[in-house]
This record gives structure tokens, C-alpha cells and sequence, in this order.
């Protein structure tokens, strides 16, 4: 049997849709409504509730957990100080991502991780090979977490609590609520306003009735993974499993890749000023010195008259609703030559709230810059049709109120 | 010659291998004879209705590694090859804990983290490492391998070839295959595991039918052999054939006389017949004489080189090598028709927790005081049993709700320090019976039958020398350029006209179908007849 989260009283009795799915061996659902629209604009429009529990979570601690965490991970843990949180990725030798993930800093001196795969083992391999004094702890079945996302998220936690109120965008901090102990970071996988709590499975349906009593006014909508996903792709977020894998369980180098080439090449901006010894650091160096990068990630965003004509001239209406992807997409260059292929899109999603076709391509750098023009591979009566897309800077959609200082102002 | 009997081609023995051959040189054309020393065909494959209704698989039970060309070219599906895939994995321990794996990975890991969370993250990094290098060796398996002796350049040249090939692994790999050749199974898995029972679970593929222990660095081979199979392309999975393995081999037996070829049962072969180093027909042990210019031995090297010829007309330096070969049977089998599946403490009323193997060996202390009961020339007393219940998913297996129970039995060597095996023969069903009553409380009461089958009755029934399962032992130096020795790993024999297809040349024992396919292609190369695998269907 699959394994349930710490919130899956409450998840299983809100599940209306009646469809689950597995994430990393955990019950969860995709959906809770049969609108997913109405899910996706929970997201956007007022607040949403949705369970990561599934998340493998790691408490790292001890007199070399700085200096282990500033060997193992790629970017550097200085960024990361108490009260902080940071999004990182590592790597191995050859420079190749091995995973993503939040790392945060609560108290001084002990630092959490989340991550989509198990790395316990990776971690204390590391660890004892370069003698660092520190304990690596698992803790994912611990704790239960809890994505607070969308404009309301603020109303919503100040309800509960007054420590969320001075997060800054990344901030974390101790808090308790309805007298449970948690931990609020100012993140979140959506791209909006939106706060993460950890909370100990024990206490986990407690702060999940807050939540949901707190948000009633507010329209709280708990939330499947597949609206989480539509919302990440107009964030510019991208998916371990879909859009990258991990190089640990790669065969070869072409399915392997490295962080520029992911898009993440802002990571290591004062590298040359820093000495850190960490894990891949002589791969990335010279591969952005050299600007060595086989491809990078970028967004796509479809030319809407486009796809609009390459439907229509067939006789259909183009689906744009509840349109969300992971299968590969070729992507041609507009060369001249027909089905001239350059790369290819591993997300796409057809955003409602931006009227637009969005996609996750990689292509080499040379059409890779902001408004290149490329042609996107889209099935039409199940015929492969080309349509125009263009380079975007992500997130394609950003709003202030993510970002926002919610000490003085009302939600955004 | 009295008999007017002539053949293209005589395969003696047909076990799996015999079968595989005898099929390829059928669909090349030519007349062949398929000669079988029992009264049935399948050699160690076999599945025999023992008491009414149940199917027992006397001595192998399980598949994974025949070879996926061979599918295709004899087009064995339509002669009704069905190969069911193992659902589980069972492990259970003795002291109420065990691991029950599936076929969802991340099922899998949590299932291992309940035990040690590094220990599942570990599970992954070694599968790849291992599905890796069974690719890399995948093509070496495939082949006829090169011969080491040769002084001729094109064989000088293969040998160039797989210096390169092994040069061009990626570090990790190379390691990896070197930890394979050098360090035990158990010394591997140390590296990886924490866990007892999960190093448990892995260990035992490191001597299932070897004389040597989880800690002898020959259970490293061993181990990496067992995984060079595939399920579905799945690497590593094993199935069970439909009917048993016996079923397996009717399907060969029909695609054989589909393509014309004639299978004569009860003809044990007692000698080769050959004339200035050339053979030129058979001759059986009632007297009648066979003749063919072209004789294949699927029998195990002993008996090829040893028994249907006369060893004095054969070079000193193979003879000495066959002399030496190693075979040491040490495993048995017991086979149980049951009333119900066995009940384990916790899991009462599951069915499908025997839908693969069960692994009875808890520890790798236990498995090492199962050797040291070997190492004194006695049964072990409390030995390593892979179990398998098969009618869980083969309803052909067992009347409705009834069961039938296949155990290997580790170890149990040929040559026992004292007494014989008929005289040991009730010990060891009482030995195993008792065993799994220690895993699986009340099984005794379940039992309706029992079939106890000895290294000795292997070798009787069958003809494997010393009842070694794999027709010699899976060790270094009897494998790939070594097998069954060098400069005659290429299925031929000193005499012309005569070769070997059996488990004892390569890639070796199990069901692979591999030394019947290979030996194929070389006997109609020599011919100058095209490949059987790259000619049009018929």
C-alpha cells in the first residue's frame, strides 16, 4: 500500500474528484475538484492549501554543517544565513545536476533540506569523505508541509500568527500555531505570494483545520499537484523528473545536465570572487568561462494567433483549456529549412490567466536569447503542425505582490 | 555400418540447449535428429505432473535470462512461449520483519527505508551500477567469445577487441566489474548495505547453485551472472514460464518438429562414432548406429569429452582441463504440493507475497553456517531455500486453491563426508521441511506430497556430472574464454564434425538458450550456410 502523508485525514475526506496518484510512494491527489481551473485560480486569485508532504526532508547540524553543506551544494550556503532560505541545487563531479531543493536556516547552526529524491546516503558519503563533523538526519516522515499560496496567503497565516507578517521573499522563521510548533518560510512553488509551513506529523491536522478556518473567508481552496503545475511553468519553475533528471541514475551524458544549462548560471554570480571547494566547481567554471554549455532552459511563449490559425485551419477550436504537458515537444529552427530541429520543450501549458501557450524548451544558446524566434511542434488531429514561439525571459509571470514587504503593505 | 539411418545432423541431449540447436540447424535445412536419453524431453527443464494435478518443476523453476534473439528467430511465441513476470519479492526474517518488494520503485524504497532509509537510497545506486554493466557485458554474452589460444590474426584481433572494450568502460564501471571478479558477494554488499536482511536479499544470488560461500570471492561472478537476464528488458527480473519451465521446452520441442526435425526419446547415446579425427555418426547404448557428419553434444563437457569419446584420442591439455572442471553439485531440490500458500506471522491470508521468490537465508551470518555445514561435507542444517510457488500466478500449476512449492536447496554437496544419499535423502526433506516451519509456522500441516530431489538424482535422472546445474561451475576460469576450456570455447571440438552446444560452454548455465544459439551459428558458419538469425522466415 501506498504510503499517506500526515494530512491525509483531511485530504481523503476533501477529495471530491476521487483520483489519487503516487508521488514518491505517497498517496496524493492530483486534483480535489473537477475543475482544475478552479484550482489554478485559487492559486491566482485568492489562496490555495496543498500538501508536499511527499518531499524527502533532511536536518543537517553540528560544527561542519556550514562547512559540509558549503562543499556539497553548488551554490554557495553564505547566501543562506539564519532566518533565511535559499533555493540550491548539487552536482557531481563532472558538474552535472544531481538534484535541486530548499535549503533553510532557522535557528543558527541548523540547517533543513527538502528534496524531490533521497540523498541521506549521497550526504554522509560526502560528509565522512571530507571529515566533517556534522549529522545528517532524515526527517521526512517527521514532518508534514504545507504550501499557503496565492494573494491572500498573508490574510490567511496573520490570522494565525504574527512571525510570517515580517518574512521578507526567502525569510524563515520559528513560529507556533493553534500552539503547534512550526517553521514559515516565504516560499513557495507557484510564483506568487505564498508561505511554506513545516509542521510535526502529530500536529499536522491541527494546523491544517487552522488553515483551512483561517482561509474560509478567503476563499482557501486546497489544491491538487496538477494546478501547482500549471502555476510552476508560468513561474518559470522547473520539475526534476520532466524537465531535468538526475545525473545519478543517468546513462549517458546527453540525458545529464549541468545547472547553466538548466538556466541557473545566476547561482554562481561571484564565483570567481569566492574559493569554495564545492562538489563540480572545475566543470561549471570552465563551462561558463568557455560558455561550454551544450543548450540552456528558457521559456517559450507561443505566438497566439499562431496557434489560434494552425487549429482553426483545420477545422477545431485550439485547446487552451486545462492544457498541461510533460511529454517532449520538438522544437525547429525558423531557418528556411523544413523541420529543422534545434531542441525541444519538456513542459507546456496553455495559461489561462496570461491568454498564452507557455512552454519549458532547451535549446542551444545561439537561439536561446530573449525574443529568438523558434517554431514549437503541436499535434493538430493528431498531424505535427509548427507554430511560432518566442524566447521569454521566466517567470512569465511575476507578480509584485510574490516578492512583496507584507510588513507594510496589505496583501498585493 | 549396418544401419541405413542418416541424419544432416545428430543433437545428443535434449535439454534446452539440445532443443535451441536442434531448432536452428532444423530451420537451416537441415534433417535433424534430436537424441533424448529419458523419456521426455527438456533435460533439467522439465515440469512433471508428480500426483494428480500438480505440476511440479522438478529441478529448474525460473527465468530470465533466455536470450531475446532466440525468441525471434525460432518464433516462439506462436509456438506458445509465455513467460509471466515475477510481481514480488519475498524476505522474510525470523524474527517477525521482513522486506516484500514489488514493481514500484518507489514502493521499493520505502519498503527497504523501513529497515534503513541509506540502505534504500543505496538499493538504487547499486541496481544501476549493475543494469550498467549487464549492458555493457550484454554484447560479450551475445557472442561467441573470442578464443584466447589462437594465433590466428582474426582471433587475435577479437581479443584486441575486447582489450578495448574494457579499456573504454567508464571508470565506474570498470570498478564495478573488477569488485565482480575480485570480491565476494557479501564484501560488495557491505559496501552499500547496512542492513543484514538487505544485504540478504541481494547475497543469495552469489551462490545459488556454487560451491562457495557469500564470502568467497567466486560468489561475486556468480551473483553478477544471475543478473545478466532481463524481463520485458527490465534488467535483472525473473519470470516464471507458463507450465513451468517444462513448458518452456514444449515450445522448443514444437518449433523444432514445426521445422522438421525428429526428436527420438529413450536413446541414450553411448559413444561417438569418429574416423581420423572426424565424427561420422552416434552410436546408442541398445546397439544402434546413427549416422551424421555432423554431431552436436549438448551434454555437460565431462560427458562430451570424456564419455562419448575415447579421451586418449584427444589433445593431453583439454583432457587435463575437463578433467579438472569443476562441477561439485551442492544444491537439491525439495518440491511440495500444499493444501495453501504457507502463512507468515503478520501477513496471514497473503497470497501474492509468494508471487517470485521467497529468500529463506534471513543473515549472512546464516547463510555462512549453512557453508560451514558444506565445507564438513554434510547438509546443511538449517539451509539457504529459494522458494517459489508458482500456481499463485499459473493457475496450470495446482488444482483450484491447492498449491504447488518449489524449494532450492543450499547447500547440499555430492560428495558427503559420511553416509550416501540414499541414505540422506529422507534428512533432507525433513531438513528443509523443518526450515520452512521455522519462517512459516504450521506448514507441515499444509503438505499433501513430497518430492525430494538430490545432487546424486540430478546427475542419475538427468546427466548433469555430480548434479551441478549449471553443467559446471560459474567460477572465472570456467567461464567465457575459459569455458568449458581455453582454445575450446568456441563449440568445437578437436574432431571434425563435432561439437558442443550445452551449459557447459558459454555464456553457461541457466535457462539461456545461449550455447544452443551460438553453437548454431558456428556449426553453419563452418558449413558456409547463412545464419539462421539473419535469414528470411519461412
Amino acid at each position: 500500500m501506498p504510503l499517506t502523508t500526515p494530512f491525509h485525514s483531511r485530504i481523503q475526506a476533501l477529495n471530491e474528484a476521487g483520483l489519487w496518484k503516487h508521488w514518491a510512494g505517497y498517496l496524493v491527489p492530483p486534483q480535489y475538484q473537477y475543475s482544475l481551473t478552479a484550482e489554478y485560480y485559487a492559486i491566482r486569485n485568492s489562496v490555495s492549501l496543498l500538501d508536499t508532504s511527499p518531499l524527502f526532508k533532511y536536518r543537517i547540524s553540528g560544527p561542519g554543517a556550514e562547512t559540509f553543506l558549503r562543499r556539497v551544494l553548488a551554490r554557495d550556503i553564505a547566501g543562506c544565513p539564519p532566518g533565511r532560505a535559499q533555493y540550491t541545487c548539487w552536482c557531481d563531479e563532472e558538474g552535472f545536476v544531481l538534484q535541486d531543493g530548499v535549503v533553510l536556516q532557522v535557528r543558527e547552526g541548523v540547517y533543513w533540506l527538502t528534496a524531490a529524491e533521497p540523498t541521506l546516503r549521497y550526504f554522509r558519503v560526502v560528509a565522512r569523505q571530507i571529515g566533517a563533523e556534522v549529522e545528517i538526519e532524515e526527517v521526512s516522515k517527521s514532518y508534514g508541509i504545507l504550501a499557503l499560496q496565492g494573494p491572500r496567503a498573508h490574510e490567511v497565516i496573520r490570522q494565525l500568527t504574527d512571525a510570517a507578517t515580517c518574512l521578507k521573499y526567502f525569510g524563515a522563521t520559528d513560529a507556533e500555531i493553534v500552539g503547534k510548533p512550526v517553521m514559515i518560510t516565504r516560499t513557495g512553488y507557484t510564483g506568487d505570494l505564498g508561505y511554506e509551513l513545516w509542521v510535526e506529523s502529530g500536529d499536522a491536522c491541527s494546523v491544517w483545520d487552522a488553515l483551512m478556518e483561517a482561509g474560509s473567508a478567503h476563499n482557501i481552496t486546497p489544491i491538487g499537484t496538477t494546478a501547482l503545475k500549471m502555476a510552476r511553468v508560468e513561474a518559470g519553475l522547473l520539475l526534476m523528473g520532466t524537465d531535468f533528471h538526475s545525473s545519478r541514475f543517468a546513462w549517458v551524458d546527453a540525458q545529464r545536465e549541468t545547472p547553466a544549462e538548466l538556466g541557473w548560471s545566476w547561482m554562481f554570480k561571484g564565483l570567481s570572487q569566492d574559493d569554495r571547494p564545492f562538489i563540480g566547481r572545475s566543470a561549471i567554471e570552465l563551462e561558463i568561462d568557455q560558455r561550454a554549455s551544450r543548450w540552456t532552459t528558457v521559456g517559450l511563449a507561443v505566438d497566439w494567433h499562431d496557434y489560434e490559425r494552425v487549429y482553426t485551419e483545420a477545422g477545431v477550436v485550439p485547446p487552451r483549456h486545462e492544457i498541461y504537458s510533460e511529454s517532449t515537444m520538438s522544437v525547429y529552427r525558423r531557418s528556411g529549412v523544413d523541420w529543422d530541429y534545434v531542441g525541444y520543450a519538456s513542459s507546456f501549458t496553455s495559461s489561462s490567466l496570461l491568454r498564452t501557450p507557455l512552454a519549458i524548451a532547451k535549446l542551444p544558446l545561439d537561439v536561446a536569447g530573449p525574443g529568438s524566434e523558434v517554431d514549437l511542434e503541436v499535434n493538430v488531429i493528431r498531424r505535427p503542425q509548427n507554430v511560432l514561439a518566442q524566447v521569454k525571459q521566466m517567470p512569465f509571470f511575476n507578480p509584485a505582490r510574490k516578492s512583496a514587504d507584507m510588513g507594510k503593505e496589505r496583501s498585493g | 555400418m549396418s544401419s541405413n539411418e542418416k541424419y544432416d545432423a545428430i543433437v545428443v541431449g535434449a535439454g534446452h540447449n539440445g532443443l535451441v540447436h536442434a531448432c536452428y540447424l532444423a530451420k537451416a535445412g537441415l534433417n535433424t535428429l534430436l537424441l533424448e536419453r529419458r523419456g521426455l524431453v527438456g533435460g533439467a527443464a522439465i515440469t512433471e505432473e508428480v500426483i494428480p494435478g500438480f505440476k511440479f518443476t522438478t529441478f529448474s523453476y525460473a527465468m530470465s535470462l533466455v536470450r531475446p534473439e532466440i525468441v525471434h528467430d525460432l518464433d516462439l511465441v506462436r509456438h506458445g512461449m509465455m513467460v509471466l513476470p515475477m510481481v514480488k519479492t519475498f524476505q522474510p526474517g525470523l524474527n517477525g520483519e521482513y522486506l516484500l518488494l514489488g514493481s514500484d520503485a518507489d514502493a521499493n524504497y520505502h519498503e527497504i527505508a523501513r529497515h534503513s532509509s541509506a540502505d534504500a537510497e543505496a538499493a538504487r545506486d547499486l541496481d544501476h551500477i549493475i543494469a550498467r554493466l549487464v549492458r555493457a557485458l550484454k554484447p560479450w554474452v551475445d557472442r561467441i567469445p573470442p578464443n584466447s589460444l589462437s594465433e590466428d590474426p582474426a582471433d587475435i584481433a577479437e581479443m584486441g577487441e575486447l582489450r578495448g572494450w574494457f579499456e573504454e568502460l567508464d571508470e565506474d564501471l570498470r570498478a564495478m566489474l573488477e569488485a565482480f571478479r575480485t570480491k565476494s558477494a557479501a564484501e560488495i554488499l557491505d559496501e552499500y548495505f547496512e542492513n543484514d536482511l538487505v544485504k540478504s536479499l541481494y547475497v543469495s544470488s552469489g551462490i545459488i547453485g556454487s560451491r562457495c560461500s557469500v564470502r568467497d570471492r567466486e560468489s561475486g561472478l556468480v551473483w553478477l551472472f544471475h543478473k545478466l537476464g532481463e524481463y520485458d528488458g527490465e534488467p535483472g527480473r525473473w519470470g516464471f514460464h507458463k507450465g513451468g519451465n517444462g513448458g518452456f521446452t514444449q515450445v522448443l520441442a514444437r518449433a523444432f518438429e514445426g521445422s522438421g526435425g525428429k526428436v527420438r526419446l529413450n536413446a541414450r547415446v553411448s559413444e561417438l562414432l569418429y574416423e581420423n579425427g572426424r565424427a561420422h555418426g552416434v552410436k546408442l547404448e541398445d546397439g544402434t548406429l546413427l549416422e551424421s557428419d555432423l554431431v552436436v553434444s549438448a551434454l555437460d563437457p565431462r560427458q562430451t569429452f570424456l564419455g562419448l569419446v575415447d579421451p586418449r584420442d584427444l589433445p593431453d591439455d583439454l583432457v587435463g582441463r575437463i578433467q579438472d572442471f569443476k562441477f561439485q553439485g551442492t544444491a537439491a531440490k525439495v518440491n511440495f504440493a500444499l493444501k495453501d500458500v504457507p502463512s507468515f506471522p503478520g501477513l496471514e491470508g497473503r497470497e501474492d507475497i509468494f508471487m517470485g521468490f521467497t529468500n529463506l537465508g534471513p543473515s549472512i551470518d546464516y547463510y555462512m553456517d549453512a557453508w560451514a555445514d558444506c565445507e564438513a561435507g554434510r547438509i546443511s542444517r538449517r539451509p539457504f531455500l529459494d522458494c517459489c510457488i508458482q500456481s499463485t500466478l499459473d493457475p496450470d500449476m495446482a488444482p483450484p486453491g491447492k498449491h504447488i512449492m518449489s524449494c532450492f536447496v543450499m547447500y547440499a554437496p555430492y560428495h558427503l563426508a559420511e553416509g550416501d544419499w540414499d541414505s540422506e535423502r529422507d534428512r533432507l526433506g525433513d531438513t528443509v521441511q523443518e526450515t520452512i516451519e521455522e519462517f512459516f509456522p504450521g506448514f507441515g500441516e499444509l503438505i499433501l506430497h513430497r518430492e525430494i530431489v538430490t545432487p546424486l538424482d540430478i546427475e542419475n535422472l538427468i546427466g548433469l556430472s555430480e548434479g551441478n546445474i549449471f553443467a559446471g561451475e560459474l567460477f572465472e576460469d570456467q567461464l567465457f574464454l575459459n569455458r568449458p576450456a581455453p582454445g575450446w570455447n568456441q563449440y568445437r571440438t578437436p574432431i571434425e564434425g563435432y561439437y558442443q552446444c550445452g551449459s557447459g560452454t558459454h555464456p553457461g548455465g541457466c535457462v539461456t538458450g545461449g550455447p544452443g544459439w551460438l553453437a548454431a551459428r558456428q556449426v553453419l558458419n563452418d558449413r558456409g550456410e547463412r545464419p539462421s538469425s539473419q535469414s528470411e522466415k519461412v
